[in-house]
């Protein structure tokens, strides 16, 4: 395999070799034929000179940079990195040199040269409220920056739970009036990337489809690649036997805890959460919430900030119950009332009653 | 409303609704139906040994001679969904949980694998028992809108539930939460259907035992 | 000719109590109610399912003491109870139930069905919905004294048979005696035995005893019918009289619903307890055979099954006495599986024996097949019971099956084997 890729990993220390049995991970990942494996090996060792290759806008909203810093942070930036040797990534606040009017050419640029064809990736909410006041970049509000850049792009990743659903500006009483990319976009293929940051290797998985097969890969009813959102993190978890026979924490630093018995009881919110975390991990591998011994906010689904509390298990209720003592007194006042009445209409009866003889048996 | 807002609010605004309803109707109800109270019995008592109201309230438990063999499904489909709802209730992991952030009891679980196969058979003992409902002459006479409203009530939240954990019909998150939702109608309509017998079960055995253990008769 | 719906009614909300309420919120329609009740099992019509015999009382209670069945019945979602529907009621709640009491014994739920019929009653005469046969029986016992309109010159007949055929006196009136001895007018006219067996016995003891010339009757009409305030003028007569005579008891006959008038209405009817205490002569008898006094000469040789009156056993509570009493005067006392408090009732009880329309007698000679089948299984020739009523009816039944069933009364079996 030949191409300036190669060459540019080679300078950094990385195989041939190595890059082919990453692409093959990164295939079997997204449980494609091995066959794909080879063809996203070609197909970025192939791109050709920066000035040609796919492009890619990258516009952060109300968002936290968690995204980027995951997608950044890792302890093989040679291996993740590699994917933005093989796109332009054109604009990216965080990671880009210019700054000012010259970043707002380059984006601009970017958008007339590839119209209809880059890429946009979204990270952070985009707030309504006040007009979109409550974010701006030079001036422009996120929601039109947003509708903007979506009319050129061929396709959205909605990258990070803020982009994707809304996330934590969106959470009560959301007093910016944020919503996620799809509530605004509605005619351009979104993809969303959930996770309060989302696994690195899930941008990499799904940039590295685009990128091959021009296309998004299969999505589920939430807009999610199902190769890694397919399963919940409850149903590949490896502490599920202890779920299974009852075996749980109860407190972070009890007998149950240092067994590494189930998080449920603290707040786990694995059954309810579709991500790889359990499969695929955090930090090449090194571990993930509950192996480290939380339970796992189920940051990938919409709506988590607001879903009862991250240290309530989901069978407990979400809010502590507040009618219960109202509600015993009325039942019992409306009882006492029902007895009053009736034991009034008992007497009434029984005073209305005639002793009865035998003319009273015939009619 | 996405999956997991309508999960919220049914483990919130839903869950707290539902008791309320609930304790509110279970106090009303017992007040209403037990302060009619019963004139005392003048006659002088006879002394029989286990013949009073708390005797029998166990005792009437255990079928008569020879009713079994006349109406088989009533009895052992009836203990079969009784006993099975009891464990699937009190004694899966998730659900002792949840009466434990309520009341603050709890008690060992048993292992979920059990707890599915006892749901599997309460869920089949409880056709048999509609089928049963449909099928003898006394029973289908007798029935009402309640009675077909209440084993629908009855046998949606084993049904959501089971599904919800084999991965069935729909995704997980909206499979549990319409699972909670079903405890919560069935909840709801508990204190104002027959299935209030739940409570007053206690209260008529308890009568019939002491007006004929008064006799002298164990009933 | 004042029965009314609205006084029936009026009943109805009078009688129903906690025990009523608590019964109709516990009925979970499961029907082995009917899988007791022998009018269901012999004829296998569901109407005769007994919780179904009580609808008029479950919606009066509903529609009164309920606040949802007061509302429904204000939006017209549940109708009121009509004069017509207590009319095709009467079948339900007096031709078709002895109350015997059996389906109270199986409701898994601990419902008192039978307690309930009782009350419905109170609503069901006061209407005018009881039948004409229970309806005459009630007026020939407060106009004349009993149901089959005995008058007391037909007593003191009986009385002066006995006393020849014994050779004793038997007392009338006579105050300060231990016993005052009643008797129902079925055992008067159809079994005088009794009351000779009763003296011999009574001498063999040493009781004193008398009859009282204004109180003879025990069965009490009002009872069957359902009209607690005549069921109340009726066993008066039998109070004033025994406190008149200042008799420490008053022996309550072999009949069934006599002695639940007298022993465990009674006071009720009349609002406070008694200045003497109610005895039931098996359980004198019992008490007899236990001290010693009553030993048999001789045994009665025949297999048997025993008959166990519904009001005296599994109503009345008179458990434990009947059973040694014939293993102490029969060799050959085959107990059944279906005995004492879960024996069948003869189908003539709670004034269905009075009932004399063409259905009626055609459905209790259906129901009578139960105690039919009873006797063929054990495979014996002769039952033994102690109620006046049941032996009538059962007498009936083997009439109509033409079997060759004989049938002893206990009291007399044990006179006729009594040592002397």
């Amino acid at each position: 395999m030949q191409g300036p890729l190669i060459d540019t990993l080679a300078r950094q220390g990385v195989t041939r070799r190595a890059f082919m049995k990453y692409c093959a991970t990164l295939a079997s990942m997204m449980a494609l034929p091995p066959a794909a494996g080879r063809a996203m090996a070609e197909a970025m060792a192939a791109v050709p000179a920066a000035s040609r290759r796919p492009s890619v806008i990258w516009l952060p909203f109300q968002e936290c940079t968690g995204c980027t810093e995951s997608i950044t942070r890792s302890h093989s930036p040679s291996i993740e990195g590699l994917i933005f040797d093989a796109i332009s990534l054109d604009y990216q606040e965080t990671l880009m040199a210019a700054a000012g009017h010259q970043a707002e050419e380059a984006l601009h640029n970017a958008m007339k040269e590839n119209a209809g064809k880059y890429l946009l990736i979204i990270d952070g909410s985009i707030p309504l409220g006040l007009d979109g006041a409550y974010s701006c970049i030079a001036g422009k509000s996120n929601l039109e920056s947003l509708k903007e850049a979506a009319a050129g792009a061929a396709a959205i990743v909605a990258m990070g739970s803020c982009a994707a659903y809304g996330g934590i500006p969106k959470a009560n009483p959301n007093p910016t009036g944020a919503v996620s990319v799809s509530d605004i976009i509605k005619d351009k293929p979104i993809i969303n990337i959930p996770g309060c940051p989302p696994i690195p290797v899930v941008m990499t998985g799904v940039l590295a489809h685009f990128l091959t097969f021009g296309s998004l890969p299969e999505m589920d009813s939430k807009g999610r690649p199902k190769a890694f959102y397919g399963e919940t993190i409850h149903d590949r978890c490896y502490r599920r036997p202890f779920y299974d026979q009852g075996k749980f924490a109860h407190t972070f630093d009890d007998e149950g805890a240092r067994n590494g018995w189930c998080l449920f009881e603290l707040g786990c919110k694995g059954p309810v959460t579709y991500n790889a975390c359990a499969t695929v991990k955090w930090n090449a591998g090194t571990s993930w919430p509950v192996e480290s011994g939380h339970g796992c906010l189920g940051c990938s689904e919409p709506d988590f900030w607001d879903g009862g509390g991250f240290y309530k298990a989901l069978s407990m209720p979400a809010d502590p119950l507040k009618m219960g003592a109202a509600a015993a007194a009325v039942g019992a006042a409306a009882g006492v009332a029902l007895s009053f009445a009736n034991r009034g209409k008992k007497s009434a009866a029984k005073s209305a009653h005639e002793t009865t003889t035998l003319a009273d048996l015939e009619k | 409303m996405n999956d997991m807002q309508f999960l919220t609010w049914v483990r919130g605004t839903g869950l707290d609704i539902a008791v309320g309803i609930f304790v509110l109707g279970v106090l009303w109800r017992l007040i209403e139906i037990y302060s009619l109270g019963r004139k005392m019995d003048l006659s002088p008592p006879r002394e029989a040994a286990g013949a009073s109201g708390w005797h029998t309230i166990f005792r009437r438990s255990v079928p008569p001679p020879g009713m079994v063999k006349r109406s088989p499904v009533s009895y052992i489909g009836g203990y079969t969904f009784h006993i099975g709802l009891a464990i699937v209730v009190f004694l899966f992991a998730p659900h002792i949980l949840l009466i434990k952030d309520l009341t603050g009891l709890s008690w060992p679980a048993l292992p979920s694998q059990f707890i599915d196969l006892v749901t599997v058979i309460t869920m089949a003992a409880m056709v048999v028992v509609l089928a049963d409902r449909i099928n003898k002459p006394v029973k289908r006479y007798l029935s009402t809108f309640g009675d077909w409203f209440t084993w629908t009530l009855t046998f949606l939240p084993l049904l959501t539930g089971w599904l919800a954990v084999q991965h069935l019909l729909l995704p997980y998150t909206w499979m549990l939460a319409l699972h909670i939702l079903s405890v919560e109608l069935l909840l709801i309509f508990l204190p104002f259907t027959k299935l209030f017998h739940a409570f007053t079960v206690f209260g008529s055995r308890w009568y019939i035992g002491k007006i004929n253990g008064h006799r002298g008769v164990p009933v | 000719m004042s029965a009314s719906l609205q006084k029936g009614i009026n009943a109805l909300k009078e009688v129903i109590d906690a025990p009523i309420a608590s019964y109709f919120n516990s009925c979970v329609h499961c029907g082995l109610c009917a899988e007791a009740c022998l009018f269901y099992l012999e004829t296998g019509d569901v109407k005769y399912t007994p919780i179904h015999k009580l609808e008029p009382l479950r919606r009066v209670y509903e529609q009164e003491y309920t606040l949802l069945g007061r509302l429904g019945k204000m939006v017209g979602l549940s109708k009121a109870v009509t004069d017509d529907e207590l009319e095709e009621w009467k079948e339900l709640v007096y031709d078709s139930c002895t109350m015997c009491g059996r389906c109270s014994m199986v409701c898994p739920v601990g419902n008192d069905i039978v307690y309930m019929v009782r009350k419905l009653r109170e609503g069901m005469a006061v209407s005018g919905h009881a039948p004409d046969g229970i309806k005459g029986a009630t007026k020939r016992t407060v106009e004349i004294g009993g149901p089959m309109g005995l008058k007391w010159p037909a007593v003191a007949n009986v009385i002066k048979k006995a006393e020849a055929a014994t050779g004793e006196t038997i007392n009338v009136d006579k105050p300060d005696v231990d016993y005052l001895v009643l008797l129902s007018s079925m055992e008067i006219v159809n079994f005088p035995e009794y009351l000779e067996a009763l003296v011999k016995i009574f001498k063999k003891a040493g009781i004193t005893f008398t009859l009282a010339s204004d109180a003879f009757e025990a069965t009490n009409a009002g009872i069957q019918i359902g009209a607690s305030d005549i069921a109340k003028v009726i066993v008066s007569r039998i109070v004033n009289s025994a406190e008149k005579l200042k008799v420490k008891y008053v022996l309550s006959p072999e009949c069934g619903h006599a002695y639940m008038a007298i022993r465990w209405e009674g006071p009720n009817l009349i609002g406070r307890p008694y200045n003497f205490q109610v005895v039931h002569v098996l359980e004198l008898l019992d008490d007899l055979r236990k001290k010693g006094v009553l030993k048999m000469k001789d045994k009665f040789k025949d297999p048997l099954i025993l008959h166990d009156p519904c009001q005296i056993v599994r109503r009345g509570g008179v458990l434990e006495s009947p059973e040694p009493l014939i293993q102490a005067v029969a060799e050959n006392y085959i107990p059944i599986v279906d005995k004492q408090k879960m024996n069948w009732c003869c189908g003539g009880g709670g004034g269905a024996s009075a009932i004399h329309t063409d259905e009626a007698e055609a459905l209790r000679a259906k129901a009578f097949r139960i105690k039919k089948r009873q006797i063929e299984e054990a495979g014996v020739d002769t039952m033994v019971t102690f109620c006046a009523n049941c032996r009538i009816v059962i007498e009936e039944g083997i009439d109509h099956y033409e079997m060759n069933t004989k049938l002893l009364g206990l009291t007399e079996l044990l006179a006729e084997h009594l040592e002397d």
